[in-house]
């Protein structure tokens, strides 16, 4: 396969977690959707390192997915907190951190 | 043969992720999203990343999304408010630029590497994948990986800071308003 079709494949799912990312009110599946675009990213890495014949974008994504680690920890910590104070996880409902 | 395994890979990537945009219940999102990980990792192998597709199923499918379904879990899944447009055209607008950016996006890939072919990495993987990857990572990358250590420290306390409950004193006025 050309490297084009990975690079569209990774625009496609890119562009499905923006759709996801804007359209859904739920707190999770938003984070979800970021899940897929850093996801879509990280397959582009993958397809320019073995287009260029070096590693080095083997170990961008490999940064990605540690850095996206600590993104999901910290982010649905806030989440949980945010569902204990005001029992939802839609992002309408908090619009303030403090009332 | 790769042609064939990157069709149907990408058929069931595309799928999944639009089911797990889709999709009514949070955990059937979730669910959708391990297997478009799990196609992720069919695409790491045909691109010769092989470590990376073992890790993308450990780090990803085993470890991130059993966090995400831990907490769907804890909140109790909830269909309430999944699709009610607070601005005006919300969905129309959300697809219009969704559709806009995947146009801009093909636009540019086409116009600059329709004629690059791969070059491969044969040379790259001579002495192993994983070999080349930590060769890498522990010469020229070192400084990255250490403040990725420290990021990954600094994230568990923050999570710990955030999720602790607060004391009884302070909550109480509150829990009476909810």
């Amino acid at each position: 396969m050309a490297p084009s079709a990975y690079l569209i494949l990774g625009a496609i799912l890119f562009s499905v977690g923006t759709l996801g990312v804007l359209l859904r009110r739920n707190a999770l599946v938003i984070f979800m959707s970021i899940e897929l675009m850093l996801n879509a990213v990280n397959l582009t890495l993958v397809t320019f390192a073995r287009m260029r014949g070096t590693l080095d974008g083997q170990v961008l994504a490999f940064f990605v997915i540690a850095v996206a680690a600590a993104e999901v920890v910290v982010g649905l910590a806030i989440i949980v907190a945010m569902f204990r104070r005001k029992q939802t996880a839609s992002v309408d409902d908090a619009r303030l951190f403090k009332w | 043969m790769e042609k064939a395994v990157f069709i149907i890979a990408s058929i069931g990537s595309v799928l999944s992720a639009v089911w797990m945009v889709f999709g009514e219940n949070t955990v059937h999102s979730a669910l959708a999203l391990v297997a478009n990980f799990f196609t992720l990792a069919v695409f790491y192998i045909l691109l010769e990343a092989h470590f990376l597709a073992v890790v993308q199923i450990i780090v990803y499918a085993g470890a991130i999304m059993v966090l995400f379904l831990f907490v769907i879990m804890l909140l109790g899944v909830d269909r309430r408010d999944q699709y009610r447009e607070t601005i005006p055209f919300q969905f129309p607008l959300a697809v219009l630029f969704s559709a806009g950016l995947l146009g801009v996006l093909i636009y540019t890939i086409r116009a600059a590497f329709t004629k690059t072919p791969f070059t491969g990495l044969a040379q790259a993987n001579a002495s192993g994948n994983t070999q080349g990857l930590g060769r890498l990572l522990f010469t020229h990358y070192l400084f990255p990986f250490e403040v990725t250590s420290l990021l990954l420290i600094v994230a568990a306390m923050g999570a710990m800071v955030i999720g602790k409950r607060r004391a009884p004193a302070e909550t109480q006025p509150e829990d009476e308003d909810a």
